[in-house]
């Protein structure tokens, strides 16, 4: 064990590989100092986990019907109760971490290289390219997200495949912002003009140089983002536009439950603690990977 | 001589401050409109088509493009769109059968009046709650008041409504439920601005003006929740920036009492920033209304929207997009210029 630490914190490391697992893992050893993004870390483990193995933990199917026991309150059998058509919520609940998961990811996926390839284009050519794609930026990002995505969902028709694709429309901007920041800080630094010197191209140049350099800011701002993100897809099933019944989509669930809100309370409060336990696991996280990665921002906000 | 020039130069800073915000302000505005115009033209499958039919003939399927003006260009389009905006001209709601402007104009103080109480409630337990966390930093007082902010970011406010309902409404009987008065008290008084309680308040009508109180305090408590977690959040991060200067040390060596320290020497430099954060969470909560309106049966912008988003009453969707966003930017703008108006720093 020790010889693997001493490996991993050498201060001359013989390989690429070592220097970066090195450096993952004193940022870990930091991370685990910090008790609530330990909180947060553990929160989102358990989702990925509840995803992967919702069919061993949940004890009934998503969609399985039992009309015999509609509407019955939280029980032994039924941790969260069953829902209007006998549905096990807890079930349902497990299973709805994989939706979730689904979408924080792919929205991830989709709007974070895309604000950071414009910031990253923006903040290392200057000039005109700069100031056409920063108006632009600046457009989305001073306009209210949760009605942008409304109104891209409207037009695009309900579902939920359509609520990710405007989730993700309204959240490029704050990237490009933040990647455009960072290559402007170094934009004009030795190593950059080396590499236009030995004949480094553009495309290579922002690829292999600046990219790799804007994500652990990147990185950061996404954790902390995951928290609206899941906030707005559940806004979007709640209303109608986002998941459709059956999935169990937490904010659809909650959205089923208010028929019954007085008399039979947890069929929509349970997905509710499911939603904040997650944002919260997020919010967590995110505020620890700042302190770690990005000690600029530490302290503030 | 030199207090002239210093004038003359802070006027000069002014203005150029006024005329950037009127350009940017402008420019967003057509930004805004552009991306309404392309949801509405451009994305949904086919405009001509959903007003006359699939079973239309060629003939009529043409000359009722020519009647909406989509066989012009796009850009030609889309200025006669922005001079349409312009002129108040939002198109007519398939729903209420009414323009979309008038609707508008209508449903608006409703959620003024209910995003209004809700920051008021927001900057008067945000602010103090963000001195007190940070005049105790570290203790676990902080540490409350730091989860409570981040819940602030973690709860969906539908589900804190719907909770609230059932909680302050149906089990306590504190406050009355959803919708603005109570039905027999509907219509009583004449709506002259369309507030509520100031119709009420003008009318003298003291029953209508507790009833629409009643109402109105729990789903504007609610939306100030979620403001008081940020304000909270901004004045503590503020009010440490101040604290850490030595000028406060200074002040407690000198022998000035903690409560002067914190309220005079650490609170007045951070007023002006705070304006900005306060003018961010008031755009913040027209947004987040949408979702309480929505829970609350609230008459409002927020209602009005989601309700056409259910019929794909898109004339009425873009209009109150267009309006909500608008008014988002404006605040945004303004508070942005004010501060770098009353910014002693730019003196």
């Amino acid at each position: 064990m020790t010889t693997v630490q001493n490996w991993l914190l050498d201060d001359s490391p013989n390989s690429k590989i070592q220097a970066n697992l090195g450096n993952s893992y004193r940022m870990f050893r930091a991370l685990m100092r910090n008790p609530l993004a330990v909180v947060g870390g553990v929160i989102i483990l358990t989702l990925v986990l509840a995803a992967i193995f919702a069919p061993w933990i949940a004890p009934q199917t998503p969609l399985g019907q039992d009309l015999g026991a509609r509407l019955l309150p939280p029980s032994a059998a039924h941790w969260m109760g069953t829902d209007e058509l006998g549905r096990d919520i807890f079930s349902r609940v497990v299973y709805g971490a994989r939706i979730t998961l689904m979408i924080v990811a792919l929205v991830a996926i989709i709007s974070a290289p895309l604000g950071l390839l414009i910031g990253a284009v923006a903040g290392y050519f200057g000039g005109w390219i700069d100031k056409i794609l920063m108006g632009i930026t600046d457009v989305f990002l001073s306009m209210p997200k949760l009605i942008l995505a409304l109104a891209f969902v409207a037009a695009l028709g309900p579902g939920i495949e359509n609520a990710i694709i405007a989730i993700a429309i309204t959240s490029w901007p704050a990237y490009a912002r933040i990647a455009r920041a960072e290559t402007m800080t170094f934009r004009n630094s030795e190593f950059i003009s080396a590499t236009r010197l030995l004949g480094g191209s553009h495309t290579r140049i922002i690829v292999r140089h600046v990219l790799p350099l804007c994500t652990s800011s990147m990185i950061v701002r996404v954790t902390l983002d995951m928290a609206g993100i899941i906030l707005t897809a559940a806004g979007l099933g709640f209303l109608g536009l986002g998941a459709q019944p059956p999935l169990p989509e937490w904010g659809a669930m909650i959205s089923r439950g208010r028929t019954f809100i007085l008399d039979q309370w947890w069929v929509a409060t349970m997905p509710g603690f499911a939603i904040i336990l997650v944002s919260l696991g997020f919010c967590f996280l995110g505020d620890g990977l700042r302190d770690v990665l990005d000690p600029k921002q530490g302290g503030k906000s | 001589m030199s207090t002239n020039t210093s004038k003359t130069h802070r006027v000069k800073a002014i203005l150029s401050a006024i005329g950037g915000f009127v350009i940017v302000t402008l420019l967003t505005f057509v930004g805004l409109m552009a991306i309404t115009f392309f949801i509405g033209r451009v994305i949904p499958i086919d405009p001509v088509l959903s007003v006359v039919g699939d079973r239309a003939t060629q003939e009529q399927y043409d000359a009722a493009k020519i009647a909406m003006g989509l066989d012009r260009s796009l850009m030609v389009q889309f200025i006669a769109y922005v001079g349409d905006v312009f002129q108040g001209d939002l198109g007519r709601s398939v729903s209420t059968n009414r323009s979309v402007a008038s609707d508008l104009a209508r449903v608006f103080p409703a959620t003024l009046e209910m995003a209004t109480l809700g920051i008021a409630i927001g900057v008067g337990l945000g602010v103090p709650l963000g001195v007190w966390a940070a005049a105790r930093k570290g203790t676990w007082i902080d540490q409350i008041i730091r989860v409570f902010a981040l819940l602030g970011y973690s709860v969906p406010a539908f589900w804190l409504g719907l909770v609230g309902l059932v909680v302050f409404y149906a089990t306590l009987d504190w406050v009355a439920g959803p919708g603005r008065v109570d039905i027999f008290y509907e219509g009583l008084v004449e709506p002259r601005t369309g507030l509520m309680l100031v119709d009420a308040a003008l009318a003298g009508d003291w029953q209508v003006f507790w009833n629409a109180l009643d109402h109105l305090i729990l789903p504007a408590a609610i939306l100030g929740f979620f403001s008081l977690a940020y304000i909270a959040r901004m004045t503590r991060s503020f009010m440490l920036d101040q604290l850490g200067q030595e000028y406060i040390t200074t002040a407690r060596v000198k022998g000035v009492s903690e409560w002067r320290v914190i309220w005079v020497h650490g609170f007045r430099p951070i007023r002006v920033p705070l304006i900005t954060v306060i003018g961010l969470s008031y755009a913040a909560l027209l947004e987040g209304s949408v979702m309480i309106e929505t829970v609350f049966s609230w008459p409002g912008i927020g209602n009005y929207l989601t309700v056409a988003l259910l019929n794909a009453d898109m004339n009425a969707v873009l209009g109150s997009t267009l309006v909500i966003g608008a008014v988002f930017i404006l605040i945004n703008k303004l508070s942005d210029v004010l501060y770098r108006i009353l910014d002693p720093r730019s003196r």
